[in-house]
């Protein structure tokens, strides 16, 4: 292991090896140290899903820019992220619901974002599977350019790109704790080895908040339980990802032919445990097989638990720390990390070589949670 | 066994392909697995993942951990979701 190095990311998500990978390529001295295998937490078990359509201007800014970079993210990195652009479909349920779409919509496509709304006659043309009855539709928003790409590939490409660019990652190495000298970061210690450094990135997901705690820094962010299931194969039946807010389920059909979605477990848990529950194969197949009647056949092959790293307002925190120089936040995605990773590592590593902050990067540093009202977003899945 | 071998039937995956995705630098066996998706198919690992560490083992030189071996999902048969969403109790 290395002794010295420019920057420490802690955690080998998608979000760290993106990360590594910018600063990689900007000349950076970047390790990753990872506890467990890349992609082992919240990328590995998650939806997939890349989406634009956000309730707040913040994340569909954010969202937009993070989708023109998916684009072109396979040729970049010289392997196929799978990334396949189906749309998303939001169900809108009563008069309510769709009022807020509208709201929703207006924004968005005031940012240049194609969006329609559908009428319910209008849902079977996009997805022809969905029994709209059955699922209690009075209409749906519609975004072509949203979709889904494969987190593990996604993961491995960006490292595979970063360690070409010199960037060393270190899985199976557990970092026990971060030492600072006049409230500066001064290096980081792990079970392989020390490293000097005086900048640490805390991409570390739901653990962060203990990565933080190790510097007496304190974080708002919450672990929660997620559970989604697997399918087997099936032919292609639809591109889109179908979301409800009010139903919470989501699911689209993998490239690889397997329906993956989920829906809030019945209890919804806090904490780290990972045990899946039966309650929520229950309620997810019922809540499934109202929406596409004829998966009823199909069998579920798997079933796995995964978490949400929540904000109090479901927006990530990014940037330094005003306490401690050098310590950067990359976390809180609240279940969006995976879609939001190629904008936010862009925008970390422009601050870390350059110094550069922006409008965003200011509106995303954890000094909003301080006694000021928080702009919630409203459109969390899952 | 012929580099053509099928080591996982679920998702037809050959030796040759874990192999090659272990030059490449997969070499640990949950990296492997989801680069390849082995042991994601309807076996769940049963029949593919002693192979996949066989090879694994032989390619590398080094022991795989029993601690590294990939947690078996439920259930451990695939269900129809129909029957999953039933309330009704079998007479």
């Amino acid at each position: 292991m290395k002794s010295k190095t420019d920057v420490v990311i802690i955690g080998g998500g998608v979000t760290g090896c993106s990360l590594a990978y910018m600063l990689a390529k900007k000349g950076i001295d970047v390790v990753v140290a990872e506890k467990n295998y890349l992609s082992s937490g919240a990328t590995g078990a998650c939806g997939a899903g890349i989406r634009q359509q956000w309730s707040t201007k913040e994340n569909t800014e954010l969202a937009i820019k993070s989708i023109k970079i998916f684009e072109s993210l396979s040729t970049k990195l010289g392997q196929d992220i799978e990334l396949r652009q189906g749309g998303y479909l939001i169900a809108v349920h009563d008069a309510k619901e769709m009022r807020q779409a509208e709201k929703n919509v207006n924004m968005q496509r005031s940012l240049g974002l194609k969006v329609d709304i559908l009428d319910s006659d209008e849902i079977n043309d996009v997805v022809p599977v969905l029994d709209v009855k059955g699922m209690a539709a009075v209409g749906a928003t519609f975004c072509p350019t949203d979709g889904h790409a494969n987190p593990f590939k996604t993961t491995f490409a960006y490292a595979n790109a970063a360690r070409k660019k010199g960037a060393e990652i270190y899985t199976h190495t557990k970092v026990t704790d971060i030492k600072t000298i006049n409230k500066k970061i001064s290096a980081v210690k792990t079970g392989k080895g020390i490293i000097k450094t005086n900048t640490v990135v805390n991409a570390a997901g739901v653990w962060s908040k203990k990565i933080a705690e190790m510097v007496d820094i304190k974080l708002p962010n919450v672990p929660f339980r997620k559970e989604i299931l697997a399918t087997e194969r099936l032919k292609p039946m639809f591109e889109a990802m179908v979301i409800s807010f009010k139903d919470g389920i989501y699911f689209s059909q993998q490239e690889e032919g397997h329906i993956v979605g989920g829906i809030p477990i019945p209890r919804e848990k806090k904490g780290y445990k990972t045990m899946p529950t039966f309650s929520f194969i229950q309620h997810m197949s019922k809540t499934l097989t109202r929406y596409v009647p004829q998966l009823k056949h199909i069998n579920m092959l798997r079933h796995w638990t995964g978490f949400y790293d929540v904000t109090p307002d479901a927006r990530p925190i990014l940037g330094e720390i005003k306490e401690l120089k050098g310590f950067i936040q990359c976390n809180g995605f609240s279940g969006h990390g995976f879609m939001l990773s190629p904008i936010v590592s862009q925008i970390l590593s422009d601050f870390i070589t350059d110094g550069k902050t922006s409008k965003i990067l200011e509106s995303l540093n954890v000094n909003r949670f301080k006694g000021k009202k928080i702009d919630h977003e409203m459109y969390v899945v899952g | 066994m012929k580099k053509s071998a099928i080591v996982c039937r679920c998702e037809d995956i050959t030796e040759e392909e874990v192999l090659k995705a272990i030059e490449e630098g997969y070499t640990d066996l949950e990296e492997l697995r989801k680069k390849l998706r082995i042991g994601m198919g309807p076996c769940q690992g049963r029949v593919c993942v002693q192979i996949v560490i066989k090879i694994l083992e032989k390619k590398t030189g080094k022991k795989v951990s029993k601690i590294s071996i990939p947690t078996s999902r439920p259930p451990i048969i695939p269900v129809p979701l129909g029957t999953l969403a039933s309330d009704k109790d079998e007479k």
